[in-house]
């Protein structure tokens, strides 16, 4: 009966491995963003192939039904990513916001060049 | 010897206010100061830059829109790098009238504080807020008076004067939207004087507030989160 799921899991954690290389192999995902993914993945495939460790961890934080435990540990994998995506986004809109109010500066600058330049020759 | 004349500037932010931007820069170039006059055009969809640019402003204008913060840190940033001594931050709006810009500047010499912020509420005189802003006004007062022991009447009073090291300051330290009540705060925790007067303002002819209606409860929180966060902050070097 738990077979099935613990199969299903390993299958799930096997394919995100997979997704995640064939990303990076094919440039779409930068390596520095796939750590958090890559870890995630291979603990969900750890767990789910190793079930004395699932068990052992499990009744430790107190969850009886094995599988759960691993659940769990997904959802909690996905803040993490999700948390750490936000913060990539603060920074990304931090530097975007720099990066427009430099262009705005320095077309002012060009368009205030030009007109002197018009006006001079 | 002669003192050498300081230079001002008066920092425009403007979001779609092409009816109501020429008479702003015009006003404020008529003053009996030598101001040169910078509009920031905050990615508005009219012709707000045509608009200022043929009222004889230079424009600034950002490609896409960042917000009042965005907006206004790119005039200083235009300040410090063209080594403005002193700038003054007025609406585009046509809220604030430019005359009252000489009391700011004068406040600033008098007082020799870093920062000098128009207040609505020292005088008696012009148009205060909707009831519903005089709530939070007055409990941007409250907190901000107690998170930086200094009475400031009106936190959310965008006519200011700066000086140069204040300027540089903030042109790295700006909040991006609604960047009033907390630049009081980042200021004074960074070391920043601050001094008020009173001054009186117009009800908007033209145009719409930054802060509408329904984002008013956003406005709070956003706010008092960033307050919340800045008091815990370690102090910026500037």
């Amino acid at each position: 009966m738990q077979i099935r799921i613990q199969i299903l899991a390993m299958a799930i954690g096997v394919v995100l491995l997979m997704s995640i290389f064939q990303l990076i192999r094919k440039n779409r995902l930068m390596e520095q963003y796939s750590l958090l993914w890559i870890g995630s993945a291979l603990l969900i495939v750890v767990l789910s192939a190793w079930r004395g460790l699932l068990e052992k961890m499990s009744r430790l934080i107190g969850i009886y039904y094995p599988p759960s435990a691993l659940f769990a540990i997904g959802i909690f994998c996905g803040m993490i990513i999700a948390l750490h995506f936000t913060v990539v986004i603060s920074n990304l809109t931090k530097e975007k916001n720099t990066l427009v109010q430099e262009l705005a500066l320095l077309k002012s600058e060009v368009a205030e060049l030009k007109k002197r330049m018009d006006s001079g020759s | 010897m002669e003192k050498i004349p300081k230079k001002y500037l008066a920092i425009i932010p403007a979001y779609n206010e092409q009816d109501a931007i020429k008479q702003v820069v015009k006003d404020v170039q008529a003053l009996p100061v030598n101001i040169d006059v910078v509009v920031i055009d905050d990615g508005s969809a009219d012709n707000t830059s045509g608009a200022a640019s043929a009222a004889g402003a230079c424009v600034v204008r950002l490609p896409v829109n960042l917000g009042i913060g965005g907006a206004v840190q790119t005039g200083f940033k235009y300040a410090v790098k063209h080594r403005y001594d002193v700038a003054v931050q007025v609406d585009g709006d046509g809220q604030h009238i430019a005359a009252e810009i000489l009391k700011l500047l004068e406040a600033l010499t008098r007082h020799g504080t870093d920062v000098v912020i128009g207040s609505r509420f020292l005088g008696s005189e012009g148009f205060k807020s909707s009831r519903a802003r005089q709530v939070g006004i007055n409990l941007f007062r409250f907190f901000n008076s107690l998170a930086i022991g200094q009475k400031i009447t009106d936190n959310t009073s965008g006519f200011r004067a700066y000086n140069r090291a204040a300027l540089e300051f903030l042109s790295e330290n700006y909040p991006c939207d609604y960047p009033e009540p907390e630049s009081v705060i980042l200021l004074k925790r960074n070391g920043f004087s601050l001094a008020e007067v009173p001054v009186t303002m117009r009800e908007r002819e033209h145009g719409a507030s930054s802060i509408s209606a329904f984002n008013g409860a956003y406005y709070m929180i956003k706010v008092f989160l960033a307050i919340f966060v800045d008091l815990f902050k370690e102090k910026t070097a500037a």
